[in-house]
């Protein structure tokens, strides 16, 4: 456990390692549950997840060394290549994880990374030493106001001014939307949706986007802020 | 020995019963990459109108003990899409039966629909979807009465040389008596059964977890409700009959074939695992070894 509710796991095994997410058969429940991926490194994957109903609640009750049937290489991810110098990187509570490993890639690709995480409160804070081991400039921000900015992202972000050419969000949808809709410049979201493959056969996770019906677990997660209707 | 897993539908003939349901296997193009489809007997292609439909609003999707709920709504490409680009595509890498799933919201629609599926070199066979529980004025309203039934059967086997299916509704009082009406208005054969109407709600939110309020329930759960409608219709009707409905393993076939049907759809087994299919039809000739059945065909009704 590493905040409130909230929990990290490795795994490794055979498989794919690269896409956006992966989808956890967990024994006693009838469908899988989608987990986007944090890091990874010589063939490991970390996921951090919270625990928000009775699937998950067994997830973190495993010993470690159990068996899981996972699949990977599910979605697609963030462009790393679409930011030209300098990217922002803004991401709330449970979204924070998968910009984590973005923000390696980034840097590996030798951009001027800045942070944004925004969490309710401070036993909600995750990865935010990890991010500054990372990025060249970080920013908190609690809606109580209890570690960093008092607020919501947009208020760290409206403090710290940041420079940047490409953005890249994730966490709850009303923040993404502040964030697209408020945030100059082009950009990307990873979006969340109830799935059901996870595999983009089964159209259970599809929105509406301006160029037509786009299903989050294939054509996904992420999107460009442009396609986006909100 | 050697087994014949191999099963005759109306002249048609699948390497294997294993089919996937429609709906929860796209076009079959979006699983190409990630296993040969030629192990599969047939594919059900997902549910097609006439024009493009984007479906139902999300959340489409909650989980059940035993099963899930789906809202899907049909969401589709239209039928020229489905005729001109996706079969097509499908034919490039596969060989087995094709079957185009059809829906519509008038009798017109069906007829138009199923008139340009029956014209698509690349489809076998014809499935007509009476029984989509997730639209309003249309699919399952015309599934739910024998005499509409019985008109759509009558309008498109009107327009369709090839074979046609009609996909029966388990949301029925008497099934047999639907069933019936079908195969009196000249259905090749019958499909059955849909997706169980069903709902959940979100206790915390207070709130049904589907934005559609109510979806269609399927997955193991309800297994032994399909066969048993599988097995009645079977013994009222003479024309064949598609199994499905909680379908997850290869002695479920085994148990559908039994109970009459002469082909076995997977459905939402699919949704928890991609390689379903494969793995039940692969799992078919040990299973009969043990239990000494050498030909598929051999063992279809005779429970």
């Amino acid at each position: 456990m590493i905040a409130v509710k909230t929990f990290k796991m490795v795994l490794e095994g055979e498989g794919a390692v690269d896409g956006e997410f992966i989808d956890i058969a967990i024994p006693g429940f009838y469908l899988r549950r989608p987990l986007s991926i944090c890091d990874q490194e010589d063939g490991r994957l970390t996921v951090i997840y919270k625990v928000v109903g009775e699937g998950t609640k067994v997830l973190s009750e495993m010993a470690v060394g159990t068996e899981l049937e996972v699949l990977t290489g599910l979605g697609r991810g963030f462009d790393a290549d679409a930011c030209r110098e300098e990217a922002l990187l803004v991401g709330g509570g449970l979204g924070v994880p998968p910009l984590y490993l973005l923000a390696k890639e980034l840097k590996a690709r030798g951009k001027k990374v800045t942070a944004v995480l925004g969490f309710n409160k401070a036993d909600e804070i995750i990865l935010t030493q990890e991010f500054e081991t990372v990025c060249d400039q970080v920013a908190v921000s609690t809606v109580d106001g209890s570690v960093g900015v008092k607020g919501f992202v947009t208020d760290a972000i409206a403090a710290l001014k940041p420079d940047y050419d490409f953005f890249y969000t994730c966490g709850p949808m009303v923040m993404m939307k502040v964030v697209c809709t408020t945030l100059e410049g082009p950009g990307e979201a990873s979006l969340e949706e109830r799935m059901g493959c996870g595999a983009g056969f089964c159209y259970g996770c599809s929105i509406q986007t301006k160029s037509g019906p786009r299903r989050v677990c294939k054509d996904g997660p992420v999107f460009k802020k442009e396609e986006l209707t909100w | 020995m050697v087994k014949d897993l191999s099963v005759h539908l109306c002249g048609l003939r699948l390497k294997n019963p294993v089919i996937p349901a429609s709906g929860t296997f796209g076009f079959g193009l979006e699983l190409a990459d990630s296993m040969d489809l030629n192990v599969l007997g047939g594919i059900s292609l997902k549910g097609t109108t006439r024009e493009a439909r984007y479906g139902n609003p999300t959340p489409r999707i909650a989980e059940c003990e035993g099963g899930m709920i789906n809202s899907v709504g049909l969401q589709n490409p239209g039928i020229d899409v489905l005729v001109n680009e996706k079969v097509p595509a499908l034919r490039k890498v596969y060989g087995g039966c094709v079957i185009a799933n059809i829906s519509g919201f008038s009798l017109d629609e069906y007829r138009e629909c199923c008139a340009k599926a029956d014209a698509c070199e690349g489809i076998d066979l014809i499935e007509v979807n009476i029984s989509c529980p997730n639209v309003h004025n249309g699919g399952m309203a015309f599934g739910t009465s024998a005499t509409s039934a019985a008109e759509v059967t009558a309008a498109v086997k009107a327009v369709c040389r090839k074979p046609v299916f009609i996909k029966l509704s388990p949301n029925v009082t008497d099934i047999v008596s639907i069933a019936r009406a079908c195969e009196d208005a000249g259905a090749d054969g019958l499909t059955l059964v849909n997706t169980f109407l069903g709902m959940r709600i979100d206790i915390i939110r207070r709130k049904p977890v589907i934005a559609n309020k109510m979806g269609g329930f399927s997955g193991q759960a309800i297994f032994p409700v399909a066969l048993r409608m599988v097995y009645q219709v079977a013994h009222a009707c003479r024309i064949p009959v598609m199994g499905c409905g909680g379908v997850a393993s290869a002695r479920d076939v085994i148990e559908m074939m039994m109970a009459g049907a002469s082909a076995v759809q997977v459905g939402a087994e699919n949704l928890r695992n991609p390689f379903a299919c494969p793995e039940i039809a692969s799992a078919l000739p040990a299973l009969m070894d043990e239990l000494k059945i050498n030909s598929l065909q051999e063992i279809i009704g005779t429970v």
